[in-house]
């Protein structure tokens, strides 16, 4: 079972996916995010996916969808390092990406966390 | 112009570690035929949505994929093949319809844009035969 570590840095949650993802790796990764979210009482989430060379709709849909979920419960979620192929086959694929946030890098998703965790 | 098998090999789908080892073999084939980064990644995505189909709504199959030649390019040739119930809904399924849960309709109709050819033969009851190509741009 490959577990995708989880770090936390003041009130953000940060985790880098580097792993090939299959279906029960990425929903676990969720349930793990949410569930470190409820325990740390973060405001901000941080998902670098940088390292993946593949995004298919099913993967495109559990990151969107944990966005959401940390959302309701009061988190912010921000999606950083999508690799230019990547973003252009989800597109080209007509996958919606309304509601997801994203930043270039690591470093302006941090800021973008930060900033709006100084509540 | 005809097309030359150059290499094939024949993937199992019965599990999600499946999935992952027909986007393997795609990512080993789209670098052996000098795809760049674009065409790669789009090669790879449409292994993962139809393998995903053939396991989940054909309930698994066998996945053959070929390298292929047509004397001025290079490609990749992935048929995915089930015994499962068919697509009865084929023509709401190919237009993006409405995705179900499980993404069938976002899976075969972005598919279906990612490749330079697509064919589908669905029959109730007796399983889902698609064909995809990708070729090198020149």
């Amino acid at each position: 079972m490959t577990a995708i570590p989880i770090l936390r840095l003041g009130n953000v949650l940060l985790a880098a996916v580097h792993v090939d993802l299959d279906d029960s790796v990425a929903e676990r990764f969720q349930e793990d995010l949410l569930g470190r979210i409820e325990k740390t009482g973060a405001h901000g989430l941080l998902i670098d996916i940088s390292g993946l060379d593949v995004v298919d709709t099913y993967v495109a849909r559990v990151l969107a969808d944990t966005g959401k979920m940390a959302r309701l419960m009061g988190a912010r979620t921000v999606l950083v390092g999508m690799r230019p192929e990547v973003a252009a086959t989800l597109v080209r694929m007509g996958f919606g990406v309304e509601g997801i946030e994203t930043a270039l890098d690591a470093d302006e998703g941090l800021a973008i966390l930060t900033g709006a965790s100084a509540r | 112009m005809t097309v030359a098998v150059v290499a094939r090999e024949e993937l199992p789908i019965r599990s999600e570690e499946d999935l992952v080892r027909v986007r393997r073999l795609a990512r080993a084939l789209a670098q052996r035929g000098g795809f760049d980064a674009f065409a790669s990644a789009a090669l790879m995505t449409a292994a993962s949505e139809m393998a995903r189909n053939t396991w989940q709504h054909g309930g698994g199959g066998l996945a053959a994929i070929e390298e292929v030649r047509d004397g001025r390019r290079a490609g990749v040739r992935m048929t995915f093949a089930d015994r499962g119930p068919g697509i009865p809904d084929l023509e709401r399924v190919l237009r993006g319809g409405y995705s179900t849960a499980s993404s069938l309709g976002l899976g075969m109709s972005g598919t279906r844009r990612l490749v330079d050819e697509f064919a589908i033969d669905t029959r109730p009851g007796e399983g889902t035969t698609i064909v995809v190509t990708k070729w090198t741009r020149r």
